[in-house]
């Protein structure tokens, strides 16, 4: 299993493969479409990230020592943001979730590119995941 | 003479940009209208040359600008045909004048009564009166819509009743760009003696108003919408009824005499005006007003009302294209939906592409309730909008479209 720095040079490289912020957005929503979809019934508002423009549900669940997550979004630019961040965290250590560094986001111009309303939202996408794996022992 | 848009463009030096590599194009007009070159000069010759406060100064300075200020009342009186300059207050924008009508009846509305609004307000018509209903215990009442997002006047009779206070509504909706039938709503109010206010935030820009001839109690308008400033508003209110009505705020310039004991109001339209106004912007504004008069608003609406009947057309050849909204008198908006896609991506998309729309409620929530979606985008046209424009438009939603299926 690659680590959260490996998964994270992987992204940076498939994105400064793109020159065009257009083709940058094709790859997130690519991301998006293939990102398997949220139960219907897991889209309760328990499970909604607070902070986002669009509807985002979160899910998480603890397996052994590492998080587990699924999320779905109404809007599918803010569902290939979230699926990056799965590709990063998912079944990684608790641990390390709750400590990363997520410097592939600026490394790839995604933070400065986004409004400032999209990115607290996506801000508000990494604290809820940091919060699970905080939750599920990852604290120190 | 033909309508020289290109030579109204040279006047706007902000749409002269690129945006993301494209060039700008700004339908975003609904939510505010660009600067012409003569309201930021107004604003620029203020400051170089005619700064100071206002009414009282003996010194030349504010002499000129105490003028100034008051030519503008003057020419906002002409243009909506006010009978005095008095009935002309000038407020932060659309929401502080609700807001001093909603206030000020406060004192007057008694518990038993009700306020008649519409389905189609934007939330700064319909907060203000629920605040003034929850202080005062009188009923807030909605005149429906239909799905074309037209306003069903068959309940109108039942609604506003002998003991409707007052009767509020837009002339023109800025989420889906309906035009109401003011006068027979109007006339209702009238024929039971509740008083009327129209807000004109939407139809400033695009209409010819006169206020005499609605016979209208209170009247809105918004600078920056109509090309001018913002934070500026006008509240028009007939001489009788603003006397009536009790001051929002206290301060300085809305009195006549002030002792420790008790003030004095002054008379309209200072009474309305408590603290140092906005002087630039209704400077600037005067300048917005006599711009548009310059080109004349009945151009201006024959241009926007041709760039909103191609942009129907073209638009709704793109598969899944869904106007929400479709009522037979429109104003120059198109609030819209494709199907298979959310309207915050096609924004993203479209701004990537130079083409700046608005996406969301738009302020406006209980109408996206009743279609039952979460928002919609909206393309807005304004004075200095062209024809390619709408092209470059389809063509970028398009591919938009594409990438989002």
């Amino acid at each position: 299993m690659p680590t959260i720095a490996e998964k994270q040079a992987v992204l940076i490289d498939e994105f400064t493969f793109f020159d065009e912020w257009m083709d940058k957005y094709n790859h997130i929503i690519e991301m998006g479409k293939a990102l398997p979809v949220l139960d219907e019934l897991d889209k309760k508002d328990d499970l909604l990230v607070q902070g986002c423009q669009s509807k985002v549900w979160l899910k998480a669940e603890k397996q052994g020592d590492c998080v587990r997550f699924w999320a779905d979004a109404d809007a599918i630019i803010a569902k290939g943001i979230v699926a990056m961040l799965i590709d990063v965290f998912d079944n990684q250590p608790a641990k390390e979730v709750a400590a990363a560094d997520l410097g592939f986001l600026e490394e790839i111009g995604l933070k400065d590119h986004l409004s400032p309303t999209r990115a607290n939202g996506l801000m508000s996408m990494i604290k809820q995941m940091k919060f699970y794996a905080l939750a599920f022992g990852g604290a120190n | 003479m033909s309508y020289d848009v290109q030579a109204i463009r040279q006047q706007f030096p902000i749409l002269h940009q690129q945006v993301h590599g494209r060039p700008l194009v700004y339908l975003d007009n609904a939510a505010t209208a660009q600067k012409p070159l003569a309201v930021i000069e107004a604003i620029t010759n203020f400051y170089t040359k005619d700064n100071a406060n206002v009414h009282r100064g003996v010194h030349t300075l504010s002499q000129r600008s105490t003028d100034a200020m008051e030519a503008v009342r003057a020419a906002v009186c002409a243009h909506i045909n006010a009978r005095e300059v008095g009935e002309i207050i000038f407020t932060r924008g659309i929401t502080d004048s609700i807001n001093t009508v909603a206030f000020g009846m406060g004192a007057l509305i008694q518990p038993h009564q009700n306020v008649v609004i519409t389905a189609l307000e934007h939330h700064s018509n319909i907060v203000p009166w629920q605040m003034l209903c929850e202080r005062s215990g009188a009923a807030l009442r909605y005149i429906p819509m239909n799905d074309k997002g037209e306003l069903n006047l068959s309940t109108l009779d039942a609604l506003v009743d002998e003991n409707t206070a007052i009767v509020a509504f837009n002339h023109i909706s800025n989420a889906l760009g309906t035009i109401n039938p003011v006068k027979l709503i109007l006339e209702r109010a009238k024929a039971v003696g509740a008083w009327t206010l129209v807000d004109g935030a939407q139809s400033g820009p695009h209409a010819k108003v006169d206020v005499q001839d609605w016979d209208v109690d209170f009247f809105t308008l918004s600078s920056h919408k109509m090309y001018g400033p913002t934070g500026l508003g006008v509240l028009y209110g007939k001489r009788e009824r603003l006397e009536a009505l009790p001051p929002y705020q206290g301060g300085g310039e809305m009195i006549a005499t002030v002792t420790m004991e008790k003030s004095t109001y002054a008379d309209i339209p200072h009474k309305f005006e408590a603290g140092t106004p906005h002087i630039e912007g209704i400077i600037g504004f005067g300048a917005a007003l006599s711009y548009i008069n310059s080109v004349g608003i009945e151009a201006i609406a024959a241009h926007e009302a041709a760039l909103l009947d191609y942009a129907t057309k073209t638009l709704s050849t793109i598969d899944g294209f869904r106007i929400i909204g479709t009522a037979t008198k429109k104003a120059s908006v198109i609030s819209f939906l494709v199907d298979g896609t959310h309207p915050y991506d096609l924004g993203v998309l479209l701004d990537q592409q130079g083409i700046a729309v608005r996406t969301g409620q738009h302020c406006t929530q209980p109408i996206m309730d009743q279609f039952c979606i979460a928002g919609t985008a909206r393309a807005s046209f304004a004075m200095y909008n062209t024809f390619e424009e709408i092209d470059l438009f389809k063509a970028a939603l398009e591919r938009a479209v594409t990438m989002l299926r």
